[in-house]
């Protein structure tokens, strides 16, 4: 680890050696770990430590980035020196207003001692769990168990100067049986919390139910999708939408609809990195500390996520989600929510009359960014359930539907909520009952 | 830097590794990103690090660090045979990696034109122009155009006495134009979707796509696609794919089932596993009797060549698919020891920081004998499709779906209306069975796709894929409600 005093006092060389109107200096540092698991024995065991310094300068309204791993202290002045030669060497951007001055920030609830200290053998340990239930059960155990510390320190100079340290603990597996698969996933701050038997044992049932499975004719279904399945519409959600720059390009199914109802009043959507039931991360990769941001608030859609740039445009104030510079995609939400219902899990299914359980959903691409279509593939598990109860696996399916449009149709949310990894950041999410989902095309072998 | 791999691997014997490699990486890159007239990122970085992966008590364990020096590579080298042990509490066999791999050798990719030593400015004008003149085609909502260069100084080392030093240069660029109407966004984008086309080679790659060139083309089609008319509704029907979408077809269709990590399940967890099935080898029609597929890292300019992977084993040619018949996998040294092969040569990492996995090189579908011409004039009825705008495939590599940027019909012989929206789905060998015509050598391109993404902790590749237009029969379209 780099550590707050470290991280600081590399940050000033960077900050005194710059002759710059405004510098900022960001330093990303990481130690983790991950153990990979297949067919039931570890295949893959790895680690890593790593410390990104990025500089910023600002020269009027040119601005230069350049970055190192080496942090030796000729490598920061020359960093310094070689985004300051990129900023003079351009144009200006009129739209750049300033970097963000100080605000205070906290160093948040994300991090873990356990976590942090977490060895191999721990790692090992939770795969020899996942890999024997499965074995006692006649299937086979994938998936993988990582635990890491990462450090997040900003300094510019303006004044900010923010540091934290978060921890994180990934697991997920996907255990086969015969030509089933079940899957179950869970990430946490502390690694202690991660219920590697019920999660083994998650995985091995959906493998078992998931037997032959057989063909069912493509078509509108009403569906259940598991908090595997909801992870992946806030995801696309957040990628494609809720950042202030496609919003602002007008490429956003945001732009020009705030105020309006676009989801069912059932669906409220958030992103809170202050929360601790994420994965919290006090503050942005400008040093500006997390607001709550509402995306839909009972279906009405109120607002996107900005950065100092983005927001500046428009006269705003930051809501705390830059990325690192330079970042032309502009700012993304990493820490997402959706409002928890009153039902369990078993009575969105039990609500089914003729419809399909879906654990979750892969490989999902945007087909158009307005409408919010997706196509992607069911995966570990997709169930025909008749009048409230499962009565097979079928093949796994392909779908081409709108998010949006789904968001409109939920007809029940669960009360339980489960705090997943997208590929943005941590996600806490219900199950959802959905009253018509549009399959495609089936997995044909 | 000998010594600091001499003592890795010194170290990692004492501590009890039957085998031991070491790598030693240094990454520099320059990314330009201009959009609606304005600079909006310029950025250059370094990389640097050490990885070190060993065999201990029958087991894989790999530690690396960013800091090189002879005291973090003791700890390093250290914590990987730690965590080898640990993974020997839940081993199965020993890893077997076949013959021992000596190589010595250095590679470097030609270079025409260094692209770092190209000023700035120069490049920055170039984008800004290039961007401009698809800004004054009336109706262009966002012009983005973006530059990329990387180089990658390599070292690896093991205890079987293999040394290979490598300098791989990369340079790549696009540009994407978007047109917004009333509730509806249009793309266009060149050479190649997804922010860039990339090869091996320098600064030459970049001038010889002559970006200004085709901008305006580009920008009036992101125009028209508002205004297009929609891609038919669930039609089976011929389509015609160009270059770049096949090149695409050919990374999700062929190029990852046929990675024999993940026909042997080292993957199933995240990436999939493939229906590519080791019985399959040798039997299987993956497509029809036109329908040739090799592998080959070593196509000059190409963004998968190399000229060692990461495992110290040279780039090599494989044939894949020969008259349709599917023929052989990608290898690693380990993989390729469990069915009695010796490795193709596929290993690679992404970075000091990774292991190698079997990674695509170059995959690439043979040319035919059409002209493109001769090819829609050959073609009663059915659709053009151009440019890669989404990609989906499920978790075996079977039913894959694909959406293009712009597409036209096909009336008796001749390009007729746009189409927007269009895609296409199917199965994959049943689609590759429907293969009647590929275009020649003129029309043949390697296309870089510097985005595969694969494994955990995530790895991107950068590979490549020749391809010509093709022709396909009886295919599924229009899936978008």
């Amino acid at each position: 680890m780099i550590g707050r005093e470290k991280a600081k006092e590399i940050a000033q060389r960077a900050l005194e050696h710059s002759q710059a109107d405004q510098t900022e200096v960001l330093l990303m540092g990481e130690d983790s770990g991950l153990t990979r698991f297949s067919n039931s024995y570890i295949h893959q065991n790895v680690a890593e430590s790593n410390a990104d310094l990025h500089v910023r300068v600002v020269f009027g309204k040119k601005i230069g980035v350049a970055t190192t791993n080496d942090l030796s202290q000729g490598s920061i002045r020359r960093t310094v020196d070689e985004a300051s030669r990129i900023a003079r060497l351009q144009p200006e951007n009129p739209d750049f207003v300033s970097l963000p001055g100080p605000k205070p920030a906290s160093e948040g609830k994300g991090y873990s001692p356990a976590t942090a200290e977490a060895t191999p053998e721990d790692r090992a340990e939770v795969a020899l769990l996942v890999c024997r239930r499965a074995l006692q059960a006649g299937a086979s155990a994938a998936g993988a168990f990582s635990t890491g510390t990462y450090e997040l320190a900003v300094h510019n100079s303006l004044g900010v100067e923010a540091y934290a340290a978060t921890t994180v603990a990934d697991f997920s597996s996907v255990v086969t049986a015969d030509d089933g698969s079940g899957y179950s996933a869970q990430v946490a701050v502390d690694w202690r919390e991660i219920a590697t038997e019920s999660l083994a044992e998650e995985a091995v049932e959906g493998a078992l139910r998931g037997r032959n499975a057989t063909g069912l004719e493509p078509g509108e279904y009403e569906v259940v999708l598991s908090h595997y399945a909801v992870v992946d519409i806030l995801d696309n959600l957040g990628y494609e939408g809720l950042g202030a720059t496609p919003y602002q390009e007008d490429r956003s199914f945001m732009s020009g609809k705030l105020g309006q109802r676009l989801a069912g009043e059932n669906v409220s959507l958030w992103d809170d990195g202050q929360d601790p039931t994420g994965l919290p991360l006090p503050f942005d990769y400008e040093g500006v500390p997390k607001q709550k941001v509402m995306f839909f608030n009972q279906g009405t859609a109120e607002g996107v996520a900005y950065d100092s740039y983005t927001a500046h445009k428009v006269g705003r104030q930051s809501t705390g989600h830059a990325l690192p510079a330079p970042n032309p995609g502009g700012p993304l939400p990493l820490n997402m929510f959706m409002q928890a219902g009153d039902s369990s899990l078993d009575d969105l299914v039990r609500s089914l009359r003729h419809g399909l359980l879906v654990t979750r959903f892969w490989y999902t691409r945007t087909v158009h960014p307005i409408t919010m279509h997706f196509t992607g593939m069911t995966r570990d598990g997709t169930f025909l359930v008749e009048n409230g109860q499962i009565v097979r696996p079928v093949r796994n399916l392909r779908f081409t539907q709108s998010y949006l449009e789904a968001l409109r149709n939920v007809e029940a949310i669960s009360k339980e909520t489960k705090l997943l990894r997208d590929q943005l950041g941590g996600c806490r999410v219900p199950a959802i009952k959905v009253k018509s989902w549009n399959f495609t095309g089936v997995s044909e072998l | 830097m000998k010594d600091l791999t001499e003592r890795a691997l010194n170290t990692a014997q004492v501590l009890g590794a039957s085998y031991v490699d070491v790598r030693v990486v240094r990454h520099e890159g320059q990314v330009i990103a201009v959009k609606n007239g304005l600079v909006e990122g310029v950025s250059t970085g370094e990389s640097q690090g050490f990885g070190v992966r060993v065999v201990v008590d029958g087991a894989w364990g790999f530690a690396a660090s960013s800091v090189l020096n002879a005291e973090e590579v003791d700890r390093v080298t250290g914590l990987a045979v730690r965590i080898a042990r640990a993974s020997a509490r839940a081993k199965r066999d020993d890893p077997r990696l076949g013959p021992p791999v000596r190589q010595q050798g250095k590679y470097a990719t030609p270079v025409a034109q260094d692209p770092f030593a190209v000023p700035l400015e120069e490049k920055i004008d170039y984008l800004l122009a290039a961007q401009e003149s698809a800004r004054q085609v009336k109706g262009v909502g966002v012009s983005e155009a973006s530059f990329e260069c990387l180089r990658e100084r390599k070292i690896f080392a093991s205890s079987e006495g293999a040394y290979v030093e490598q300098t791989i240069v990369e340079t790549g660029a696009g540009l994407e134009v978007t047109a917004i109407g009333e509730d509806d966004v249009q793309k266009r984008s060149y050479p190649n979707s997804f922010g860039r086309e990339q090869g091996t080679g320098g600064y030459e790659l970049f001038a010889a796509m002559d970006l200004k060139g085709n901008a305006g083309r580009v920008a009036e089609e992101a125009v028209a696609l508002l205004s297009a008319k929609q891609c038919p509704r669930d039609l089976t029907t011929t389509i015609v794919l160009d270059a770049t979408q096949l090149a695409l077809q050919v990374h999700e269709s062929c190029g990852h089932p046929i990675e024999l990590d993940r026909v042997l399940g080292m993957e199933s967890a995240y990436a999939g596993t493939s229906f590519l099935t080791l019985d399959k080898r040798g039997s299987l029609r993956y497509g029809s009797d036109i329908v040739n597929i090799f592998a080959d890292a070593t196509i000059p300019g190409a963004l998968g060549t190399f000229g060692f992977d990461d495992e110290g084993v040279p780039a090599q040619r494989v044939q894949i698919v020969r008259n349709g018949i599917f023929e052989n996998y990608l290898t690693s040294r380990e993989t390729a020891s469990l069915i009695g092969q010796t490795s193709n040569g596929t290993a690679r990492a992404d970075g000091w920081n990774r292991i190698p996995l079997i990674r695509m090189t170059n995959i690439n579908l043979e040319p035919g004998g059409w002209t493109f011409p001769d090819l829609i004039a050959d073609t009663d009825d059915g659709i053009y499709m151009q440019t890669n705008k989404s990609w989906s495939i499920d978790d075996k590599r079977l039913n894959f779906q694909f959406g293009t940027e712009i597409a036209w019909e096909i009336k008796n012989g001749k390009l007729g209306q746009m189409l927007k929206n269009a895609t296409y789905t199917g199965i994959t060998p049943i689609f590759w069975q429907g293969c009647d015509a590929i275009c020649d050598q003129h029309h043949w391109h390697v296309w870089g796709t510097p985005n595969c993404g694969k494994g955990q902790p995530p790895q991107v590749a950068h590979v490549g894929h020749g391809t010509a237009p093709a022709r396909f029969r009886n295919v599924r379209v229009g899936l978008m409600k």
